[in-house]
């Protein structure tokens, strides 16, 4: 009887121990999957920086009687890449974007441009790449609403806090087509 | 087919079944593998026996099954997307070969939070795409030139969404899987319907008695059951993916939050008569939308392998108002 006992101790204290385990490993994967997604951000963000001077050394040639119309483009981007607070870092993002549309804007008035593969070339990149971080920035939100759930359900409310996980904050679009990032990351 | 029917409320109810869609489909994905197994030893025990006359012969054929079984179900689950590409005659691009069709891909996988898969571009007029692959990791997502030229940027968006979708759910895994075990089974009994004509079985010359009857009983079976099979297997792959294309259809506008590309797109698509000259049987119930024309039409039913297109437009439709 008393071994029996001992033996039903022990399977249930193992059955515990797995069951808690998994859902440790759970609430890290759910965190990895937050991280990851975060940083997918900073990846698209980046890579529109990094777009921005070989396309401009493409249409270079014609805009030389518009100079200013690049030398914008080519400050904004390096205010952008300054470390600053989230607030600043949407102006100055929104500043690109902004002298960015006026290079398309300018090229209207130049008939040949219209046709010019590099700049339609620059447009789909540029287009798709304002794309790829608003939908990065979906997922991160998906992400955090999966991870944030999880830590506030039942079982792991009891003991998530206690392990340093903590909900992390949705980022939240700034205007209407304004994308910024504002998400305070502890 | 009660999953039919939840088919209107699908965009509402998918958000809580999607990782149980995932081990469906692994799980269905096992099954047919089992099934085609069991398949492939029980004709190869039928035809062993009928051909040689003798319950030697019986386990010879399941010998011989065994090996072929074991070899066409390796090379099914980790090439089968290979072999579903070469068939459907797809090229792999890369961002400079078509840099539009690369960056929404690459826009849908962000969405998804999916690896990237690979993208090939099919040389047909006909508009349509199809995904494959074992699993997101090792995925292809597949679209004919005709898709590219007739949708416009959001429409194409749509497409993927919904290719990427049946990425991330494994339903991949479980339609190539089909596609391809189902080919095999159809290949292997007309193979055997055929060599009939060729002389059939060496019997045994005085055999006779018992042990010919049962190799005649045995021949009888392993006729009926080359016919029969197929059928079978045809009506398996008719019957998968209705439910599949409402779901995809569903995380495809979770993903772009447009329920108006894809539902303009499946316009479209659907509205187009140029026919899919690299789509066969085998590989029909890949596609977003049944490139076999006029099928739908006729088999509005259970057998349809995509739920009718009206239906889904008008699901879309619904969402984006």
């Amino acid at each position: 009887m008393g071994t029996l006992f001992t033996i039903l101790l022990v399977v249930i204290l193992v059955v515990l121990v797995i069951y808690a385990i998994s859902q440790y490993n759970g609430l890290v994967k759910r965190r990895n999957e937050v991280e990851e997604s975060y940083r997918q951000i900073d990846v698209q963000l980046k890579r529109r920086y990094d777009l921005i001077p070989n396309l401009l050394e493409g249409v270079k040639k014609y805009f030389q009687q518009e100079k200013d119309v690049l030398t914008q483009i080519t400050e904004a981007r390096s205010q952008a890449m300054q470390p600053q607070s989230p607030g600043e870092q949407a102006q100055s993002e929104s500043r690109l974007s902004g002298a960015i549309g006026n290079l398309f804007a300018v090229s209207e008035n130049y008939p040949e441009l219209r046709s010019n593969t590099v700049l339609i070339d620059f447009q789909e990149e540029l287009s798709s790449t304002e794309n790829k971080i608003s939908f990065a920035r979906q997922h991160y939100n998906d992400s955090v609403q999966v991870y944030n759930t999880k830590i506030q359900s039942f079982p792991a409310v009891i003991f998530a806090r206690a392990m340093g996980f903590t909900e992390r904050e949705y980022f939240e679009a700034v205007g209407p087509e304004r994308e910024s990032v504002t998400v305070s990351y502890d | 087919m009660s999953e039919a029917a939840n088919q209107t409320s699908a965009g509402r109810e998918f958000e809580g079944t999607f990782r149980d869609r995932i081990s469906k489909n692994k799980r269905q994905s096992l099954f047919l593998m089992f099934g085609f197994f069991v398949f492939v030893l029980v004709f190869g025990y039928i035809v062993g026996y009928a051909w040689v006359g003798d319950p030697v012969g019986a386990i010879f054929g399941v010998f011989l099954a065994l090996i072929a079984g074991t070899v066409s179900g390796l090379l099914t689950y980790f090439a089968g997307d290979k072999m579903v590409l070469a068939a459907s005659r797809a090229k792999e691009i890369t961002h400079e070969d078509a840099p539009v069709l690369f960056n929404v891909v690459e826009e849908m996988k962000i969405a998804s939070g999916l690896p990237m898969p690979k993208v090939y571009i099919i040389n047909d007029s006909a508009p349509n795409a199809f995904a494959t692959g074992r699993d997101p990791e090792h995925a292809s997502v597949a679209v004919t030139s005709g898709l590219l030229e007739k949708l416009n940027r959001d429409e194409l968006q749509g497409v993927m969404a919904h290719e990427m979708a049946h990425v991330g759910n494994f339903d991949i895994r479980y339609a190539m899987m089909v596609g391809i075990l189902v080919g095999t089974v159809v290949l292997v009994s007309d193979f055997f319907l055929r060599s009939l004509w060729f002389g059939g079985g060496r019997r045994r010359g005085g055999g006779g008695g018992g042990g010919g009857y049962i190799q005649l009983i045995m021949i009888v079976v392993a006729i009926l059951f080359a016919i029969l099979a197929p059928i079978f297997a045809r009506l398996l792959q008719m019957s998968i993916s209705r439910q599949r294309e409402y779901l995809a259809d569903a995380t495809a506008v979770k993903m772009t939050r447009n329920p108006k590309g894809l539902a303009d797109a499946l316009a479209k698509i659907s509205g187009d008569n140029e026919v899919l000259e690299v789509a066969n049987r085998a590989t029909s119930h890949l596609y977003i939308i049944n490139p076999v024309k006029n099928f739908e039409k006729r088999a509005k039913s259970m057998f349809s392998t995509h739920p009718p297109i009206d239906e889904r437009i008008a699901v879309l439709r619904a969402m984006g108002s």
